[in-house]
């Protein structure tokens, strides 16, 4: 039985990619275009409005902030998203548009959630359309969706105008940058987004679930439980089972499709529903599948891009973008080959193929591969299979991918921020190599750079080996695991790297919604967060004031193919080092123990 | 070749091997070795397996006491290693500044009250003279401190500053008036005023930098050192997360201990980036210290940094770029002589003339025309240059032989009612734009034809600019010849640019330029008005027979006041930077090879299946761990002749420099420590 027909994977990965390259130059040139306040497509319809906002809320267009003040302001917004969501998620069963009458949230499941969307992982510790009524779906969640890419996005913009200039003292301005990444950019392409998925059959309404009856009933048996809930045992240890008949089902409903564009568009990865975009009604066709995909990379790729112009060299963005899909296409392969090659278990059992376990028929293995790899690659999170369900090998894909630190394209500005981070650091080795002190983009690398920038890459993986750690060790961290051995240490090594990377997918098995889990991973997502963003900021405060060196023949040319493959190394040498123990004895092992017993 | 040998030998010479053996083990003292807190972990992580080492023996428990005992002296060996390494590069320095130290002792100064050579004075112990004060120095007497001379000249003896033992002039006025504390008077009386307190004297500031005992780590070198202890931070807690990761997988497989505290100590220690740690101070003190092998004090850490980021070269045309004078080369006569005619004229003009321009047309004369004249005439009357004339010659048996420019000759020629020949105005001309000098030649007022006097470039010096060009550095030469002239030698000698006609100031404007653009600016000066320029520059070289301000206004002074040395810190800037970012990567990649050492063998109890990931077969897990450490221990004095010599520096564009290290250092490092750890592995298990 064959899901899958390699050729058409390979065409549908390779058209993707191609898109998606074509489309970054007028994507990118787009961005830059608004980030620098300069006349575009959409100025005539939207400037106007983006006047009345500056005059409603104060904020004078050409106020220039230096890096504290731009890194209060960002701080302050996001602490105050954050009190707001918490209080909303609490009270939700007093406020409006709740017609499936959810409670409030316990109050560590609501932290965990505005922690959550605020620092863009959309780690989601609930199940949407079992906890979540419509009032916080939109009003907290979605417009965070928005609110939280908008914010990456900025910083990424400040940090560029910190290389770029020379000899100044200030970034921009936060609330004009984020306004205009709202206004111009998310806004309009969730709006055309959500239309299109509308047309391929995703849902936006506001009805109360409905009830449907089955075609066929199905039964199931449930374990007895006492009057304390737990499981009534028979004399050998067995629990007792009853037979329970199942005639009807509840589908939900909502206004996914609003949801659905930002939550790739953003890289977010917060789904209306718990399946995520595996859901026939959050991502129903093949078409869809790789629309999904494409607002997912475009962003963060194009943002390379915006880059290049900025910094008046579009060679030095491609030389990161290039990086990038080196490490892209890498991953798709490995991940392609650990699927196609299949679970040899299983093969014994007499089923051969591909490993389809937790993937979606109508996405087959490409369109499954292509949004793994993608949602992971990004700080996205979104899922359209389970991870969980993936081969050892293929599983360690995604893993190492936001192992990384998410600079595979990465989170909306975030992903560059960091690579450019791994940049510098490439750049500080390479640049020693050549007989200079290093330099990048004509800007001296010092001991501030030094600081930030390892801060900025290092910072999330010191969090996942800290809280891993603790998970391992205290017996709340091992009771919400559902598998034991290596793959368990897998569930909870993915849990704390998505957190802390702010990726927000999952590695099903673990049950995260626990005091423990809801807590130690509202300080990795903040860490992970605000610990490079403040770096970044810091970085880009030392770099403008600096003077620009020209370039000449003695300076290291970081936009070749040597620098480039270089750069790649450093990325894949820093997450080996950090990572190797702990993969070792997860996926490795684990793969090892498929192949043929311990 | 030769020099290499040399170099090296000097390195390991054996009785500062011994003394730095000695230093290495006091330089284990923790708060010396705060300073290098990598290192300092590793001495942490070896004091922890001496304990457990002991704790084994003890007791007889835990595991086999070989193996906590080996790596307990390996883990100590790689600490000493390290602190052997800065001890070597700092001890050619020390020995250095001894004898230097030997020459401060104290004198008697001949205290003046008033700036005269006759004038009375009292007995004071050098240590009482301040800034200011006026000393009289006789013949024999030792200079007490820094100074200028603002009375008389003297012949000094330098030696003790410089190792040159050829004395030289000081005197009052002009360039040559900076005299150094230390050095010796060895004929006539100078009044110096002191320009030094105690403590800061020029010798002061050589002996605290060639010992290193002021060395500050260089801005680069802290950005490096942040990376480094980075690595460090996340490699701890790697290490740490190795045991909750492995006591879970004990419980979860049931089978197998937990990973030890000796394997962590050991993985540490292997996964942070000892090798470059462990030499990155002898990197710097080395390249200090072969730059004062060239008779070069750098006064700053940061000077040498920049060094080898400069951008632009500013280069005095005269001593750097062309040999001094400028000599004969071609003898061009007019219309109606030949050559030889022409050349005989001007050996009889110049017989008496002993400027070396002068000499050289002897000299082009007897060798292209064999022409011999052995001696002077008696009868010859020489007549010298006089300014009014701007002719000189030498009037025998009724000619009347002049040499001279162009346009005084001419003078002379019509002054004595002769005629000018068509033909002189082309050749002079002709000789001009060529960026030669023409001196005319006459016989009793008949114009015979012109010398071509010409700048003659140093050898090898238009190579060393294209090599210049080829890392990017720009060549400008300052002169102060007409542009005509300039252009043609800057031609010549490939330079990028010039500066005619240069007065001190333009110096200082185009250095200004330059940096506003972004540019690092290297420029050599010795005299007083070249001091701003000096302070502007972010890479000064002051020649030491330079005034006292120039000197102070640099941050590099070259003993041998040889401006080609520039060249030479600029190089030796970036060997120490190369130096640094090699053996960095070596360190890192070296990593990986650890690790399929090292994983294994920790977790073979638990997974036997990792056994895969042996690669290079090591035989047990014990040996596997200790391989690698040795590994990682030996491979510091293995790297300590890189360090101390540097990474060979080739001329080359960046692009292909990055290519080149990366293979060597990047894929070696990779690849190196595989072999290395297996082979240690076989001799292990080839001795238990």
């Amino acid at each position: 039985m064959q899901y899958t027909n390699i050729t058409f994977d390979i065409a549908q990965i390779l058209a993707l990619l191609v898109v998606v390259t074509l489309l970054v130059r007028h994507f990118g040139g787009y961005m830059k275009r608004v980030y620098q306040g300069e006349r575009n497509l959409l100025s005539p319809v939207l400037g106007p409005l983006e006047r009345v906002v500056y005059r409603i809320s104060g904020i004078g267009s050409d106020a220039e902030m230096n890096w504290k003040q731009y890194a209060v302001s960002m701080l302050i917004f996001n602490f105050v998203g954050m009190v707001v969501m918490f209080a909303i998620l609490m009270l939700q069963g007093y406020l409006p548009l709740n017609p499936s009458k959810f409670p409030g949230f316990s109050w560590h499941l609501a932290i965990n959630t505005a922690i959550s969307f605020v620092t863009n992982t959309n780690w989601q510790a609930y199940s949407g359309e079992s906890a979540a009524s419509y009032f916080s779906q939109i009003l907290v969640l979605m417009v965070h969706q928005f609110l939280s890419a908008a914010s990456g996005m900025a910083i990424v913009i400040a940090f560029i105008r910190g290389i770029v200039r020379r000899k100044a003292e200030t970034l921009g301005n936060f609330w004009v940058d984020l306004t205009r990444g709202v206004l111009y950019i998310l806004l309009p392409i969730a709006f055309i987004s959500a239309l299109v998925l509308v047309s391929q059959g995703v849902i936006q309404n506001f009805s109360p679930y409905k009830s449907i009856q089955l075609l066929e009933p199905t039964s199931y048996e449930k374990p007895k439980l006492d009057e304390k809930g737990e499981a009534i045992k028979d004399a050998s240890g067995k629990p007792i089972t009853e037979k329970v008949i199942v005639k009807e089902q509840t589908l939900p409903m909502g206004p996914v499709a609003s949801q659905e564009a930002i939550k790739g568009f953003g890289t977010n990865g917060g789904g209306f529903f718990n399946a995520n975009s595996s859901h026939p009604f959050e991502n129903p066709t093949p078409f869809s599948n790789v629309f999904e995909i494409f607002l997912i990379l475009i962003i963060p790729a194009g943002l390379t891009y915006t880059f290049g112009r900025m910094a008046g060299n579009t060679r030095q963005g491609w030389a990161i973008y290039t990086a990038m899909m080196l490490l892209f296409v890498l991953a798709i392969g490995a991940l392609y080959w650990a699927e196609y090659n299949g679970n040899p278990l299983i093969h014994r059992l007499g089923v051969p193929g591909i490993n389809m376990e937790g993937k979606e028929v109508r996405f087959g293995l490409g369109g499954s591969v292509l949004f793994s790899a993608s949602t992971t690659a990004t700080s996205c999170g979104a899922v359209n299979n389970m991870h969980d369900s993936l081969t050892p090998l293929g599983g360690m894909v995604p893993m190492v991918l936001i192992l990384l630190g998410e600079v595979v394209f990465g989170g909306v500005g975030s992903g560059l921020y960091t690579m450019l981070a791994f940049a510098i650091i490439a750049v500080f080795a390479a640049g020693l190599m050549i007989g200079r002190t290093p330099e990048y983009l004509g800007k001296k690398i010092e001991v501030t750079e030094m600081w930030m920038s390892v801060i900025t890459v290092l910072a999330a993986g010191v969090f996942v080996l800290i809280f891993v750690s603790i998970a391992l060790l205290v017996p709340a961290g091992l009771s919400s695991m559902s598998n034991s051995g290596p793959h368990g240490l897998s569930e909870v090594l993915y849990a704390f790297a998505s957190q802390a990377n702010n990726n927000g997918s999952a590695f099903a098995g673990l049950n995260g919604n626990t005091v423990f889990y809801n807590l130690t991973g509202s300080l990795a997502m903040l860490a992970g967060r605000f610990a490079p963003a403040l770096a970044v900021l810091a970085m880009a405060g030392s770099l403008v004031k600096k003077k620009f060196v020209p370039p000449s023949l003695g300076t290291l040319p970081t936009d070749k193919l040597p620098f480039i493959i270089w750069l790649v190394s450093v990325v894949l040498i820093v997450g080996a080092l950090t990572f190797f123990p702990a993969l070792a004895l997860g996926p490795i092992v684990e793969h090892m123990i498929m192949q043929g017993g311990i | 070749m030769d020099k290499a040998k040399k170099i090296s030998k000097g390195i390991f010479d054996p009785k500062l091997m011994k003394a730095a053996f000695v230093d290495s083990f006091k330089k284990l003292d923790p708060r010396a070795l705060w300073r290098n807190p990598v290192m300092l972990s590793v001495e942490a992580g070896s004091a922890i397996t001496t304990v457990i080492f002991i704790y084994n023996l003890i007791t007889g428990k835990g595991e086999p006491t070989w193996f906590t005992g080996m790596v307990s002296i390996w883990l100590w060996l790689t600490v000493i290693f390290a602190t052997f390494a800065e001890a070597l590069a700092e001890g050619r320095g020390k020995a250095r500044a001894e004898s230097m130290r030997k020459t401060r002792t104290e004198v008697m100064a001949k205290k003046l009250k008033k700036p005269e050579l006759g004038g009375t004075y009292e007995l004071v112990p050098s240590v009482q003279l301040r800034k200011g004060d006026l000393i009289l120095v006789e013949a024999k007497d030792v200079i007490a401190s820094d100074g200028e001379v603002i009375a008389g000249a003297a012949l000094v003896n330098e030696a003790a500053i410089t190792g040159e033992s050829a004395p030289v002039v000081r005197e009052s006025g002009g360039d040559r008036s900076a005299v150094t504390g230390g050095t010796q008077v060895i004929a006539n009386s100078i009044v110096v005023r002191i320009t030094a307190d105690p403590g800061e004297t020029f010798l002061d500031r050589m002996i605290s930098m060639v010992e290193g005992a002021k060395r500050r780590k260089t801005p680069n070198e802290i950005a490096l050192e942040v990376l480094l202890v980075a690595l460090t931070i996340v490699f701890f807690l790697v290490v740490l997360n190795l045991s909750p990761l492995s006591i879970y997988s004990v419980k979860a497989m049931g089978q197998g201990q937990p990973v030890t505290l000796v394997v962590m100590v050991s993985l540490f220690v292997c996964l942070i980036p000892t090798t470059i740690a462990a030499l990155l101070p002898a990197i710097g003190i080395a390249g200090m210290d072969r730059l004062f092998q060239k008779n070069v004090i750098v006064l700053s850490g940061r000077a040498i940094e920049a060094a080898g980021d400069v951008n632009v070269l500013l280069l005095d045309k005269t001593g750097t770029i062309t040999l001094g004078d400028r000599q004969a080369v071609a003898f061009i006569p007019v219309k109606g002589y030949s050559e030889k005619e022409l050349a005989e004229a001007a050996l009889m003009a110049s017989l008496t003339d002993e400027t070396p321009e002068g000499r050289s047309i002897v000299v082009l004369a007897k060798q292209k025309y064999n022409l011999r004249i052995t001696e002077l005439p008696k009868n010859a009357v020489t007549i010298t240059f006089s300014a009014e004339t701007r002719t000189s010659g030498v009037d025998l048996d009724g000619h009347a032989y002049r040499k001279g420019a162009a346009d005084a000759i001419m003078r002379y020629v019509q002054s004595e009612g002769a005629s000018i020949p068509n033909d002189i105005n082309g050749h002079v001309t002709e000789i001009s734009k060529s960026g030669g000098t023409p001196l005319v030649v006459s016989d009793n007022s008949v114009i015979l034809g012109v010398i071509h006097l010409k700048d003659i470039l140093k050898g090898g010096i238009q190579e060393r600019f294209l090599q210049l060009r080829s890392m990017g550095i720009r060549t400008v030469m300052i002169t102060g010849d007409n542009p005509l002239t300039a252009a043609a030698i800057a031609t010549e000698a490939q330079v990028d640019d010039f500066l005619a006609q240069a007065k001190p100031e333009d110096k200082l404007r185009l250095i200004r330029e330059n940096q506003e653009q972004g540019y690092m600016v290297a420029m050599t000066g010795d005299g007083t008005n070249d001091a701003p320029a000096l302070a502007q520059a972010d890479v000064a070289v002051a020649m030491n027979t330079g005034t006292q301000p120039a000197r102070e206004a640099a941050n590099i002074i070259d003993l041998d006041s040889n401006p080609t040395k520039l060249l030479d810190i600029v190089e030796i800037g970036k060997q120490i930077l190369m130096t640094r970012g090699t053996l960095t990567t070596f360190s890192i990649s070296n990593d990986v090879a650890k690790y399929f050492a090292i994983i294994p063998a920790a977790f073979a109890s638990i997974y036997p299946k990792l056994g895969i990931l042996n690669v290079m077969h090591l035989a047990t897990p014990f040996s596997a761990i200790l391989s690698a450490v040795i590994f990682n221990a030996i491979i510091i004095p293995l790297l300590i002749p890189l360090a101390l010599k540097g990474t060979k520096y080739r001329p080359m564009p960046a692009e292909r420099l990055l290519i080149y290290n990366l293979l060597i250092y990047g894929v070696g490092g990779l690849l190196a420590p595989f072999a290395g750890i297996k082979l240690i592995d076989v001799l292990i298990n080839i001795l238990l």
